[in-house]
């Protein structure tokens, strides 16, 4: 199936979890947070939370600003 | 300083200077400018991450300060509101500096749309700290609103044109109970004074010290003018005079 992560599409298999997506992108899953659809996925949540066709995900992290 | 804590959101502060981690050469040049600074609160951005397993992080010079997320590139209420969201859920807290920017040229606040988001955040527990105009009416409505702090600017953000209206300050500082931090336009360390000098109760800025030649130097100076316009401040200024008064004796010349 392909999600979109930060505008860019993403192959991945069927029902994979977000901790997979952040797994497979080598994202530091304790330094970021995750939004699909517009809502928030709490991080305790991200080993069962799946994704499905089509999803919009964005991946965010702080970094320096005022 | 202990006996005149800065108190934000029923917490106590030694330092009335808050600065931003934006626009510094590496990491290391922002942690040496933070230090300087004195401050205890930083604020920092969210942004989508591209994964750079190893490298050093934000987070890693930050260690020990209080993080204040900002939504600065925000443009309606619900991208401010969505970003506050994803920065609680980064796990550090419920701090949020809200900004909703009008439009690119000026970065003025959008008024109406700060005030929807800043009613959403209160009711879902955020400590929110609105970036605002300088305008007594608008800090009134965002203090009702449930907002911990208000925060004018003085000039365009990353102007450094430094407090261009005063007066409003000073309109502002009357309308609302909560603190006043002056967020934006500062530009050098008599700016920073001058606004404690009106009876503000802090500074927020980032490109006052990131934008100078020597960044390390100025958060120092901006420290210092913090400081000196804080003591000027509850010392109570002498009222202005048109005319000469002399210092000296007026008897006892020679003649």
């Amino acid at each position: 199936m392909q999600v979109t992560v930060n505008g860019k599409l993403v192959e991945l298999p069927a029902n994979a979890s977000v901790a997979e997506l952040l797994a497979r992108l080598k994202f530091d899953a304790a330094r970021v947070a995750v939004e699909r659809n517009h809502e928030v996925v709490p991080r305790r949540t991200y080993g069962e939370a799946r994704l499905s066709e089509g999803d919009r995900l964005e991946v965010v992290g702080f970094v320096g600003g005022g | 300083m202990n006996s005149d804590p800065f108190v934000l959101a029923g917490k106590s502060y030694r330092s009335r200077l808050l600065v931003g981690t934006g626009k510094y050469k590496d990491l290391d040049e922002t942690r040496a400018a933070t230090k300087a600074s004195g401050a205890e609160i930083v604020t920092v951005a969210v942004r989508r991450l591209d994964p750079k397993p190893g490298e050093p992080s934000l987070l890693d010079a930050l260690a020990g300060y209080t993080l204040l997320p900002n939504t600065a590139g925000c443009y309606t209420a619900d991208e401010a509101i969505r970003t506050a969201r994803l920065a609680r859920e980064l796990g550090m807290t419920e701090f949020v500096k809200l900004e909703v920017i009008g439009d690119e040229i000026t970065l003025f606040p959008d008024a109406e749309a700060t005030l929807a988001a800043a009613r959403v955040l209160v009711k879902e527990g955020f400590v929110v700290l609105p970036y605002t105009n300088d305008d007594p009416i608008m800090a009134k409505k965002l203090e009702d609103a449930g907002c911990a702090a208000v925060m004018p600017l003085a000039a365009p953000i990353g102007s450094g044109l430094g407090i261009r209206n005063p007066y409003n300050l000073r309109m502002v500082l009357d309308a609302v109970k909560v603190p006043v931090i002056v967020d934006a336009g500062v530009g050098t360390a008599s700016d920073a004074a001058e606004a404690l000098e009106l009876g503000c109760h802090a500074v927020l800025m980032n490109t006052g010290i990131a934008g100078a030649k020597h960044p390390v130097l100025m958060a120092e100076a901006m420290r210092l003018g913090v400081e000196a316009g804080r003591k000027a401040f509850l010392a109570g200024r002498m009222p202005r005079r048109l005319h000469a008064h002399a210092s000296s004796p007026e008897v006892g010349l020679i003649e």
